[in-house]
């Protein structure tokens, strides 16, 4: 390991979760000890919340209601548009509606076993436990679940597992239950308890004597930057796959607020591990800005094939059977076309290598509906994926009930985040980093239908319980945008902000976003090696050089300008994906979404190796020039044994 | 561009190829510095777009020449890109989201075609004022939602899930409602400015479900009230909203806001102040 | 904070709830269709002759007499229909100033995609029929615009206004514009008292455009029947 990239410092450990008694018990016991705050002192105590999504947004209302005192940011201009809403497939709870065997313990087990044994048993148990409580929040809100007949609730079996736990809205679960918690918010914003800051962006973390105290903000409408003070400040910003420049995440998806946060002392967790899902909608052209997930559910009825033969250009329906390959139901005869998301993704890149993949630039793979609809009927078909099908067809002009859709891998979610313990809390005393944004209970791959899962769990039940113990030494001593340390972080973001403004070159901020993203995607994404990285690295470094001195942002700061929003963002984009290219090198093994060339069965399977791996990598940031430091966290697995996945 | 800058567009000159291929335009977009200031329709021309391309993207490649060339790229709101966000929306050619029943981001230029002229403008209301160019503030819409479009259900007070079954005609009707993504294309076509059947939706949504019962005469009195106060104009039933929603909210969402309305009223609920 | 900047805003506040305007809109509108169907019948006695017509002329003001003093029943049938008049020029005009208030600045370009021929021209067209029902009140009731003067019978007051062309034109403007405002305001009365779904959709369309045509037709039929002397 070249030691000049990066330096390792003392291990890391969490502290909170009660391990002296059984897993079962510890998040009671862990509420039962934690301190509780008196209701009447809440009042008197501020949180900030970073984001409306499913996590930040049922955090601030449900804070809110609790009686503290919330201020709410996000950058778009209705909390309802936070990325959370473009979800599709559905939600896990473990509530064995089907008496189909499932069981609390057995969605630990699956999600552990699915993250590839790279997740703290801890957390995951809890996210189990609490699961069966968001489905009951959510149906009392009104959200519109998927039926029976009988008029209770619908459940579907989704992505790799074998019990149908699924609660699902259509192809919109995502939009319904944001709007759940979007509406509850808003109730809090009605009352007062939560006081409301739209379309503002948060660009910096304000530490006070080692505490999370507020943050440095910009109002994108006028411009103006200015700081807030909280006793404690819960970071929801989501994920940060547009590091990748496309892919499903929303345009405005960043991750400023969480790297900034990590300049500011949290450590960065597992940075490299990416989810790549394997159901998109190929790339068309390079003016292409963002790629479009198909839910996986589609893989419950279609079947992913490609010509046997490369080269083989016939319209797909005039291909026989004979010289198709169905390539997953080959490979993985008991999971066939519901294999997890990184094998399927892995594999349709490894037949496209292979010069076998179909559409413009050989970069697809079919996923055909055909027998499906001769075997359900049309009108089934439609009633159960009409509204994928018209999106599809919206998009590519195709028919997909004709024709077969063709799909690509595409950057979907990213499992490594903010380093946080037990309680959710960072690094950084009072800051609290929740849903896609922190590292927590995904491991090195995520299953289909658990981010809602978590994102809820966090924001409705965890945090707002571990919250307590911490803000029971509240209120701090009163802070204001005259101490030294606000002063410090205001005029650093004024800084950069006026930087960006007068380089005055000759790229605009969206060619580096691509240029990067690009790299990103053919070095750090679904298949690794040291080589690659090495180069990835060092491009990197020569981008981040070019982008300080030849940037182009027209237009000043005092107004809304979109230019220079979207170039704060590259500018982050690129030193978190010169530490992803690191934190992907320094992990000689293949996990989950991570996949290193040289760790790999002979039958081309991810190899993972426990022995020397089986740990978090918590990245510490050093400044200027300084490699990052990284802290191991040891995983211990005392509940599910490790063993190497298998879905053959 | 004027004419001037034309020589600046990505051009397709010497790639004949493209140049089959590719669309040009005159484009017509609105532009307004700011909320106060005075705005107008300045045109622009734009070559070699693909059909294939979304809307937005070909706003981008606009954009990208914009600020190359040192201009004022135009603001326009977007941010998922797939339809589901709520966050895009422009008036094409007179029609709110353009010429499909969908939503900016999610038309595509092969809906257009090539030396076409296309006008580009912001919704107008006096309820989304403008921010910059094609941008509006629309949250309007939240104090909407803040007046009642919720059904009161602190954290952890909720029984379980199966205690109350919902028919599935009705769930299923809710959900239709539900899907409103708070675009805003409904008051940007209708000829009141009337968010009718936002507010509509909303109502429908949570008073089709036993959950929402207990509030229900309260939530329609106040969020009616709400958009009347907003500056929002009233509902004459002419129909153009539901026609351009990209989620196809009907009109019968409506008919039911005035049902429970009435009845609301005659049962004695009164708007909050 | 331009958030609270925005919240803040205080716009001119709608004194009443619109729906509530829409609802006047839609009861003072049935009234005066129902007072309308009685008058298309009353109408018609003019093809039974003067003699049937001046007698239900005059039957309205005596009916309920000895009982109901003089013409009580005629007043209170006025008195209705004028206070349904003025509410609905009242909620109309309101509306049409919120509409206004609302976006005080138009499109450049603006393409109707739903809206039909009859719900575009509710406004207008309903004005026209507000001019139209003084004008006539002033021609057949009183007499002040009609040739006869106001010590004629109404029979003669009638054949002597459609015997001039323009008038019968203006009337048959007038009331085909009124057809249509039927026959949206038919359906758009349903909607607004909430009555309408998509099941009964179609049926109620099908009855507002049957209603109108017939209502339209039994007003046109004595103007042109005594334009082309059938009556006379
Ligand atoms: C297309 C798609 C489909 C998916 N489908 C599923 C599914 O079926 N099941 C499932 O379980 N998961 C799914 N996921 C994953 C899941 O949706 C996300 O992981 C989850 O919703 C993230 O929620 P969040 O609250 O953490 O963040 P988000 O919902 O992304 O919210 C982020 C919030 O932070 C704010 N924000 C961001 N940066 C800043 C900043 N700098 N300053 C201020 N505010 C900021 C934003 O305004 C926003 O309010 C899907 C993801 C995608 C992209
Ligand atoms: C005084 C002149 C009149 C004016 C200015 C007027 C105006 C209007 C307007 C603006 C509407 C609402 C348009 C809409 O719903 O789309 C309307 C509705 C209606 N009008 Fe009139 N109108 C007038 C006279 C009449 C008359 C004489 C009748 C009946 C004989 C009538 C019956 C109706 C009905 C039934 C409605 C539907 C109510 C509703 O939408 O809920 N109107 N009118
Ligand atoms: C075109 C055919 C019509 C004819 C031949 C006609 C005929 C008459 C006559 C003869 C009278 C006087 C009756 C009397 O004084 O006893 C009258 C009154 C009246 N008509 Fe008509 N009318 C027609 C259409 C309409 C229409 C379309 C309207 C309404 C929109 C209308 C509204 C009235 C009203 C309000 C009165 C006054 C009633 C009163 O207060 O006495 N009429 N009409
Ligand atoms: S009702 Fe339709 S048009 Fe109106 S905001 Fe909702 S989705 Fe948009
Ligand atoms: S177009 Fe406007 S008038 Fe009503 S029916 Fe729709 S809100
Ligand atoms: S950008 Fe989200 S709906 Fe268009």
């Amino acid at each position: 390991m070249p030691l000049e990239l990066f330096t390792v410092g003392e291990p890391i450990a969490d502290t909170k979760a009660p391990t002296d008694v059984p897993i079962g018990e510890r998040w009671s016991e862990r509420k039962f000890r934690g301190r509780l705050v008196n209701p009447a002192n809440r009042r008197k105590l501020t949180v900030i919340v970073v984001g409306t999504g499913l996590a930040g947004g049922s955090a601030a209302a449900t804070l809110g209601e609790a009686g503290y005192n919330v201020k709410s940011f996000w950058y778009q201009d209705s909390p309802r548009r936070a990325h959370s809403v473009a979800a599709q497939g559905g939600i896990n709870a473990a509530k064995n509606y089907r008496n189909d065997g499932d069981s609390v313990h057995r969605l630990f087990y699956d999600t552990v076993k699915g993250g590839d044994f790279r997740s703290r048993e801890n957390n995951v148990h809890r996210l189990a436990e609490v699961s069966v409580n968001i489905i009951d929040q959510c149906v009392a809100q009104g959200v519109p679940f998927a039926r029976e007949y009988g008029g209770l609730l619908d459940n579907r079996s989704f992505g790799g597992t074998q019990v149908s736990r699924t609660f699902y809205a259509r192809g919109q679960t995502g939009q319904q239950l944001l709007y759940g918690a979007y509406q509850a918010l808003e109730r809090q914003i009605a009352a007062s308890s939560v006081e409301q800051h739209a379309r503002t962006e948060m660009l910096d973390l304000i530490v006070v004597d080692g505490r999370a105290r507020g943050i440095v903000a910009r109002d994108l409408v006028s411009g103006e930057i200015s700081t807030h003070f909280a006793d404690a400040v819960v970071i929801a910003s989501g994920g940060y796959g547009n590091v990748f420049y496309l892919s499903t995440n929303a345009k405005g998806s960043n991750t400023t607020a969480i790297w900034r946060a990590h300049k500011r002392g949290a450590y960065f967790a597992n940075p490299c591990y990416t989810q790549i899902h394997p159901t998109c909608i190929p790339v068309k052209g390079d003016y292409q800005s963002k790629l479009t997930l198909m839910s996986e559910s589609l893989r419950n009825d279609g079947r992913v094939w490609v010509p046997k033969e490369r080269g083989d250009d016939r319209d797909p329906r005039d291909i026989p059977e004979s010289d198709r390959d169905y390539y997953l139901e080959r490979l993985y005869p008991s999971f066939g076309n519901l294999v997890p998301r990184d094998i399927a993704s892995r594999q349709a890149k490894n037949v496209c290598d292979e010069g076998r993949g179909v559409g413009p630039g050989g970069l697809g793979v079919y996923l055909d509906f055909a027998e499906a609809i001769e075997r359900l009927g049309r009108p089934a078909v439609e009633a159960k994926y009409g509204n994928l099908f018209d999106m599809y067809a919206q998009i590519t002009g195709e028919d997909p009930y004709a024709v077969p859709m063709r799909i690509y891998p595409a950057v979907h979610y990213t499992m490594g985040g903010l380093w946080v313990d037990y309680d959710l809390q960072s690094t950084i005393p009072g800051m609290f980093v929740i849903g896609e944004a922190n590292f927590s209970d995904h491991g090195a791959n995520r299953l289909g239908a658990s981010a809602l899962m978590q994102g809820l769990a966090d924001g409705y039940f965890v945090l707002p319980s571990t919250i307590s113990s911490y803000l029971a030494d509240g209120p701090f001593e009163k802070v204001d945008e005259s101490h030294p340390a606000a002063v410090e972080a205001l005029t650093g973001v004024q800084e950069q902000v006026q930087k960006l403004l007068s380089i005055n070159g000759n790229r605009t901020p969206a060619s580096f976003h691509r240029e990067v993203g690009q790299l990103m995607w053919d070095l750090c994404g679904m298949e690794r090696t040291d080589e690659g990285l090495r180069k990835a690295i060092d491009r990197i470094q020569e981008i981040r050089q070019e982008f300080w001195s030849n940037l182009k942002v027209t237009g000043d700061w005092h107004s809304f300008n979109q230019t220079l929003e979207h170039a704060g963002r590259v500018a982050d984009f690129i030193e978190l994906a010169e530490l992803m290219c690191i934190d992907a090198l320094h992990r000689r093994e293949s996990c989950g979404g991570h996949f290193r060339a040289e760790s790999q069965t002979p039958e081309g399977e991810a190899l993972r190796d426990d022995e020397n791996f089986a740990y978090v990598a918590a990245w510490e940031w050093t400044p200027a020039g300084q490699p990052p430091v990284l802290h191991r966290e040891d995983l211990e697995y005392e509940y599910v044994h490790l063993a190497q996945r298998s879905y053959k | 561009m004027t004419a001037t800058h034309e020589g600046a567009m990505r051009s397709s000159v010497g790639n004949p190829a493209a140049e089959k291929r590719g669309m040009n335009l005159t484009l017509r977009i609105w532009r307004q510095q700011g909320p106060t200031t005075k705005g107008k329709m300045v045109t622009y021309k734009i070559t070699d777009i693909s059909p294939d391309m979304s809307f937005l993207e070909m706003l981008d490649v606009l954009n990208e020449q914009l600020i190359m060339q040192g201009d004022d790229p135009v603001a326009f709101d977007h941010d998922c890109r797939e339809g589901i966000c709520g966050m895009c929306g422009v008036m094409i050619n007179g029609q709110a989201h353009g010429p499909q029943q969908t939503t900016t981001c999610q038309l595509h230029m092969r809906s257009f075609a090539d030396g076409d002229t296309i006008d580009i403008e912001p919704w107008r209301a006096t309820a989304f004022p403008i921010i910059k160019d094609l941008a509006v503030d629309r949250r309007a819409f939240d104090r909407i939602i803040q007046a009642g479009g919720y059904i009161s259900v602190p954290t952890g007070t909720a029984p379980e899930a199966h205690a109350t079954p919902v028919p599935k005609a009705d769930s299923d009707a809710a959900f239709d409602a539900a899907t409103c993504i708070g675009c805003g294309a409904c008051v940007a076509a209708c000829p009141n400015a009337s968010s009718m059947l936002f507010t509509a939706a909303k109502v429908t949504h949570l008073g089709l479900l036993p959950q929402g019962q207990p509030e229900r005469n309260d939530r329609v009195v106040n969020m009616v009230a709400q958009q009347d106060r907003e500056g929002f104009g009233g509902c004459t039933n002419i129909g153009e909203c539901s026609a351009s929603c990209p989620k196809g909210i009907s009109m019968e969402t409506i008919s039911r806001l005035n049902h429970d309305l009435l009845g609301a009223l005659r049962a004695g609920a009164r708007p909050k102040s | 904070m331009t958030v609270e900047h925005a919240q803040r805003r205080t716009p001119k506040v709608a004194k009443t709830n619109s729906v509530f305007k829409k609802a006047v809109m839609a009861i003072s509108g049935i009234i005066m269709v129902l007072y309308l169907i009685a008058h298309v019948i009353g109408n018609l006695k003019a093809f039974s002759g003067a003699e049937a017509f001046n007698s239900y002329s005059g039957w309205i003001r005596t009916v309920g007499n000895p009982a109901l003093p003089g013409q009580t029943t005629l007043w209170v049938i006025r008195i209705v229909l004028l206070v349904a008049v003025v509410a609905h020029f009242w909620a109309a005009v309101s509306l049409w100033r919120q509409a206004k208030r609302a976006r005080p600045q138009g499109y450049v370009t603006k393409k109707a995609t739903a809206q039909s021929y009859a719900s575009r021209t509710m406004r207008w067209g309903g004005v026209i029929i507000g001019a139209f029902i003084i004008y006539h009140i002033l021609d057949l009731t009183t007499g002040t615009v009609n040739a006869e003067g106001f010590d004629s019978t109404p029979y003669e007051r009638l054949v002597a206004s459609f015997q001039n062309p323009f008038v019968t034109i203006f009337y048959a403007i007038s009331v085909i514009l009124l057809g249509m405002h039927l026959r949206h305001g038919i359906w758009s009365a349903t909607q607004t008292l909430g009555q309408s779904n998509r099941r009964r959709e179609k049926t109620v369309s099908l009855f507002a455009v049957a209603f109108a045509t017939v209502l339209t037709l039994g007003f046109l039929l004595v103007p042109f029947s005594v334009l082309f002397n059938i009556i006379d």
